[in-house]
């Protein structure tokens, strides 16, 4: 299991340059009607030896494909760039990047210290403003070099929109392979970019939704561990997986509270699902709905107050609101159709669902009080949203009908808030069920 | 009362299984269904051993069908579960495990809720036919483990179903 550490960025003083003054700082606004991504023009990361020269453009590659993957910005070719990455040591010749139509700028530079870590620098330069935007350094491993890149990704992506980023993070989903009726499923864990990949189950007990702790470096899912289904822990880094509570029925649909601890879940007894607290500290367990209907799907609200489920109490699957201590439940889904798996956004603003209505399954978004329904895609079957830390991108997966041998396909893909850029995420083989991590700490 | 209601069960067990399992038509290789199992044992003049789980598919009937969404016993379903509570009693040790199913025309948690309903449905009818609740288990897969391919409806019909599974 890879181990996470700790990288923490110095701030770089300003390269002394003339600053342009009256010009409005760089920004990509894409609430604008005609939204083109920015063009940027990223360089290459100096190092002044042949191993440093190649992280140096490994990171740069890194970087360039998280950038250009989130449909905000046009990377730049670096065929046709002018100043080469020597002299930009000294500081970009503006007219240079001016004339390829670059808006922004980023350079930097990797160093393998003499006592063995990795130390990377960049700054981001606003190339009409001939003024540098952003200077940052980080010291780390260089085993470590990926994340760097990717928190070197967040910085600028957070500098030019002014969202947080969410580049580095990871996607923990279900792999899956073989027919319909046979289907193998195995726990697996990518970077979001696809890198990193591992699986941490060999398929041999069923395993389904997994999702992510906010706090710490473990995940909760479903497993049919010998023939009893029901909600585990594992800890990514000591592999250990432990059972959640002594429940007398099956559990599933397991979350996360906002602050770590708490799993939410829903139990099934005598035909009767509802959902569970437990509290993993002190074992504690609470009850919160009861009710002779379907109630599960639950999801809280960043701020820990309110939850988000799914119940067909009223006679369908719908959307519902609680207060976190269960009361105070009201029905927010009104449109036509069938509501489910609700997941609040990490910004509190929007609540993601899947909608099923008149055979398609649509992933949409609607705010807490249910206005604003909006759909961001749509197919045979496209089910369970994710969202990445930073509130704007989500993830969901898409399967295509199976055909007479039992062939089918299932993929991840990743959307913009906005419902553009929707994406396939590579991975290794089919899959489902993913769930986007926090930033990693 | 006991003695009566398994006469008149057992008696009504051949008709009922022919009624109550759907017809599988052309079934893909790599899928053996109950009913070719049946077919086969019945041309060989094999007979199944009594309790054992062909016994239990030929009699009976391997499994019980649902309308979507819905966990209610249809009419058909009634008399096979009928027919599986006459079995039970003819086979005193037997326990048995109750494994409910979906379509896949729904989400995955919503799924698992529904599967355990239905399995749910059937035990509830057993214990209130006089079964005792100790031998009988449940389990849902969602729409984990459909047992007909393609994405048709009649694969969905025969997937949001209940199947019985001789445990011992």
């Amino acid at each position: 299991m890879r181990r996470v550490r700790a990288i923490f960025p110095i701030a770089l003083f300003l390269l002394a340059v003339t600053a342009n003054p009256g010009r409005a700082e760089l920004f990509v606004d894409v609430t604008g009607p005609n939204f083109e991504p920015l063009p940027i023009a990223i360089t290459d990361f100096y190092g002044n030896d042949e191993g440093a020269a190649q992280i140096g453009r490994d990171i740069t590659q890194v970087v360039t494909a998280n950038l250009e993957r989130s449909g905000l910005f046009k990377p730049i070719d670096p065929r046709a760039f002018i100043q080469d990455i020597g002299s930009l040591r000294a500081g970009p010749r503006f007219g240079d990047w001016r004339v390829i139509n670059s808006d922004a700028l980023v350079s930097g530079g990797v160093e393998l210290q003499s006592d063995g870590r990795l130390r990377v620098e960049f700054r981001l330069w606003d190339v009409l403003a001939e003024q540098q935007m952003t200077g940052l350094a980080y010291v780390s491993t260089p085993a470590n070099w990926r994340r760097v890149a990717h928190i070197v990704s967040d910085a600028i992506y957070k500098r030019l929109t002014g969202e947080e980023g969410y580049f580095d993070t990871r996607i923990v989903y279900i792999a899956e392979s073989g027919p319909q009726n046979r289907r193998v499923k195995r726990l697996a864990i990518m970077d979001q970019d696809g890198d990193n990949h591992s699986y941490l189950t060999d398929g041999s007990t069923l395993m389904l939704t997994p999702r992510f702790s906010p706090t710490s470096q473990e995940i909760t899912y479903l497993a049919y561990v010998n023939d009893q289904p029901r909600v585990y822990l594992l800890n990514l880094d000591t592999g250990q997986q432990e059972l959640v509570g002594n429940f007398p029925g099956m559990t599933f649909a397991p979350r996360f509270s906002p602050d770590g601890n708490k799993i939410i879940m829903s139990m099934a007894e005598g035909g009767n699902s509802d959902i569970y607290t437990m509290d993993l500290r002190t074992r504690q367990v609470v009850r919160l709905t009861n009710d002779p209907g379907i109630d599960t799907s639950a999801s809280y609200a960043p701020d820990g107050r309110q939850i988000v489920f799914n119940s067909d109490r009223g006679g369908q699957q719908q959307l519902y609101v609680m207060n976190a201590d269960g009361t105070n439940v009201r029905r927010i889904s009104f449109g036509e159709g069938l509501y489910a798996t609700p997941v609040w956004s990490p910004r509190g603003d929007l609540i993601a669902f899947t909608r099923i209505h008149q055979g398609t399954f649509y992933i949409g978004v609607m705010k807490p009080d249910g206005s604003g329904e909006r759909m961001l895609s749509s197919g045979f079957l496209v089910e369970s949203p994710t969202w990445a830390p930073n509130g704007r991108v989500l993830s969901f997966f898409r399967q295509e009908p199976s055909d007479s041998q039992g062939r089918v396909r299932s993929r991840l893909y990743t959307i913009d808030l906005t419902g553009f850029n929707e994406r396939e995420v590579a991975t290794p083989i089919d899959a489902s069920d993913p769930a986007w991590s926090p930033l990693i700490p | 009362m006991r003695l009566t209601f398994l006469s008149i069960a057992l008696s009504a067990l051949v008709v009922a299984g022919c009624e109550t399992t759907p017809d599988s038509t052309a079934d893909q290789e790599g899928v053996v269904s109950s009913e070719e199992e049946i077919v086969a044992i019945q041309q060989q003049g094999v007979q199944a051993v009594p309790g054992s789980q062909e016994d239990l598919d030929i009699l009976v009937g391997p499994r019980v069908f649902f309308d979507f969404d819905s966990s209610a016993l249809r009419s058909d379903a009634q008399a096979t579960v009928q027919n599986l509570g006459a079995w039970l009693e003819a086979n005193p040790t037997k326990r048995i495990r109750i494994e409910g199913n979906t379509d896949e025309r729904g989400t995955r948690e919503y799924n698992l809720a529904l599967g355990d309903r239905r399995a749910e449905a059937v035990r509830s009818y057993l214990m209130a036919l006089g079964v005792n609740g100790n031998r009988l288990t449940t389990i849902s897969f969602g729409k984990e483990r459909p047992i007909r391919l393609g994405s048709t409806p009649e694969a969905w019909a025969m997937n949001r179903n209940a199947t019985f599974v001789v445990l011992n």
